[in-house]
């Protein structure tokens, strides 16, 4: 069995994520805010016309999700990761902005992964396609910007207990390289 | 003739939209209890572990067990002795879809391609007609979802490749997309036909239940051989390292032209989900 999970609560700080290493298990507690495609579009576009942005990115965490609709009652409906590749051409500007941390799923590319060691950020991977498991972590979710956007608007959530796996540290390392070649036959 | 009337259509499509984004299939989830008896990795065995009680969570509370509720494919196969009445079969389906992702609190995820706008009500289904004998009509919705259908893609092989061609070409593929569409992940494969026959070969596929076995002993044999290629990959689930890269292979073929031989893989992410009914 891997070790107990690692408690963290944002904001994130550099001195919380230098224990941290590729495959570790954490629980996350406290605000973080989602974004996708368009709103990274949008994110980037203030950055480079040198505009304030809708949120301060400093010691945050996004995470790259488009949940669905919540049902009566519900904070917000089904909420696992998309695929955060998508996401590379814009996180190198965001992490310059202070961003600590990103939740997704599946490989980051080489631009990524060098500026989640330059400013000290961390990856995570969430479990893609647990949507509903998930959804249990969110108190509370508030749209902040885009409502246009629709499911990819930001939300500001409230999260306890998200469970995660630490994909890519501050050391370098970058478990889908390792665990892949861990495993190969 | 047996008269169908459109409306029955529009309830039985927006029905299968809901269950199926809700209720996975037993079959995907005896394939995880198997996949836990042979995944070493701990991360990868706790991965397994949470998307079989996140199947769970998705049924009893009735909610969808992944964000991403997809595109709805809709196949109908229809009598050639039925007649529908009402209005537009077509138009019947796509407002199946329209209340089903409504009513249902399902995602939107369809947006024009050229000016990205969405579509609002996740129209259009994916509408794939089949005319067979008799007077039976069988409705099936399988939502596909964006992250495996990203990573799937059609080729036209030379026959001098032959079935060791097809071969490197599935297995490069799995490997190429590594923890992008979900591992474990299901692959449909259509080996034969034209381009375009090709493509719904592999995705076809996807709707034999998990864990059964091909009618032809030989294509069974390629599944078999490939499922182990691709688990030794390494990807595993998520992607994070493991045995458990697939928890299938299911291949569909028809003859095709002597000059080419078409292959399609269509990769399915773990939320394998459709549902069918008899009208």
């Amino acid at each position: 069995m891997p070790d107990s999970p690692i408690h963290l609560k944002t904001p994130l700080k550099t001195e919380d994520l230098t224990p941290l290493f590729i495959g570790d298990r954490v629980l996350l507690s406290g605000t973080i805010y989602t974004g996708r495609d368009a709103a990274h579009h949008r994110l980037v576009e203030l950055i480079n016309g040198g505009e304030p942005l809708p949120l301060d990115l400093e010691g945050q965490v996004i995470y790259y999700v488009g949940p669905t609709p919540p049902k009566p009652g519900q904070a917000l409906g089904a909420a696992g990761p998309t695929s955060s590749y998508r996401m590379d051409a814009y996180t190198p500007a965001l992490l310059e902005k202070g961003l600590k941390g990103m939740i997704g799923k599946g490989a980051r590319n080489q631009s990524v992964k060098e500026g989640i060691k330059k400013y000290k950020a961390v990856y995570f991977a969430a479990i893609g396609g647990a949507g509903a498991l998930i959804s249990r972590s969110i108190q509370s979710a508030e749209v902040i910007a885009y409502p246009d956007l629709g499911t990819e608007a930001i939300r500001k959530l409230d999260v306890k207990e998200f469970p995660l796996i630490v994909a890519n540290d501050v050391h370098g390392g970058d478990l889908y390289e390792s665990g892949m070649k861990e495993y190969k036959r | 003739m047996r008269e169908v009337h459109i409306e029955q259509v529009t309830r039985a499509v927006r029905d299968l939209c809901i269950r199926a984004n809700t209720e996975l299939g037993d079959d995907v989830i005896a394939a995880f209890h198997k996949a836990l008896e042979v995944e070493e990795s701990p991360n990868g065995r706790d991965i397994l572990e949470r998307l079989i009680e996140n199947a769970r969570i998705a049924k009893d509370e009735k909610i969808p067990m992944c964000q991403d509720t997809g595109m709805a494919v809709v196949y109908l196969e229809a009598g050639q002795e039925v007649r529908f009445v009402g209005g537009s079969l077509e138009e019947a389906i796509h407002e199946g879809v329209r209340q089903g992702y409504a009513e249902g609190y399902l995602r939107k995820s369809l947006c024009d391609p050229i000016t990205r706008k969405n579509t609002g009500d996740n129209t259009p289904g994916m509408i794939h007609y089949r005319i067979v004998p008799g007077d039976a009509c069988r409705l099936t919705v399988a939502p596909k979802g964006g992250g495996g259908e990203n990573m799937s893609q059609v080729v036209m092989l030379s026959p001098s490749e032959g079935i060791q061609g097809v071969k490197r070409f599935v297995v490069e593929r799995v490997n190429e997309s590594g923890g992008k569409p979900c591992p474990p992940i299901i692959v449909g494969v259509g080996i034969g036909g034209t381009l375009e026959k090709a493509a719904l070969l592999a995705k076809q596929a996807l709707l034999r239940p998990v864990g059964s076995r091909n009618e032809d002993l030989q294509i069974e044999a390629l599944e078999k051989e490939w499922l182990n290629a691709v688990n030794d990959l390494g990807i595993g689930p998520q992607g994070l390292g493991g045995r458990t890269t697939a928890l299938a292979v299911h291949i569909g073929t028809m003859p095709c032209h002597i000059a080419s031989i078409p292959v399609a893989v269509n990769i399915q992410c773990h939320s394998s989900r459709h549902k069918d009914i008899e009208l």
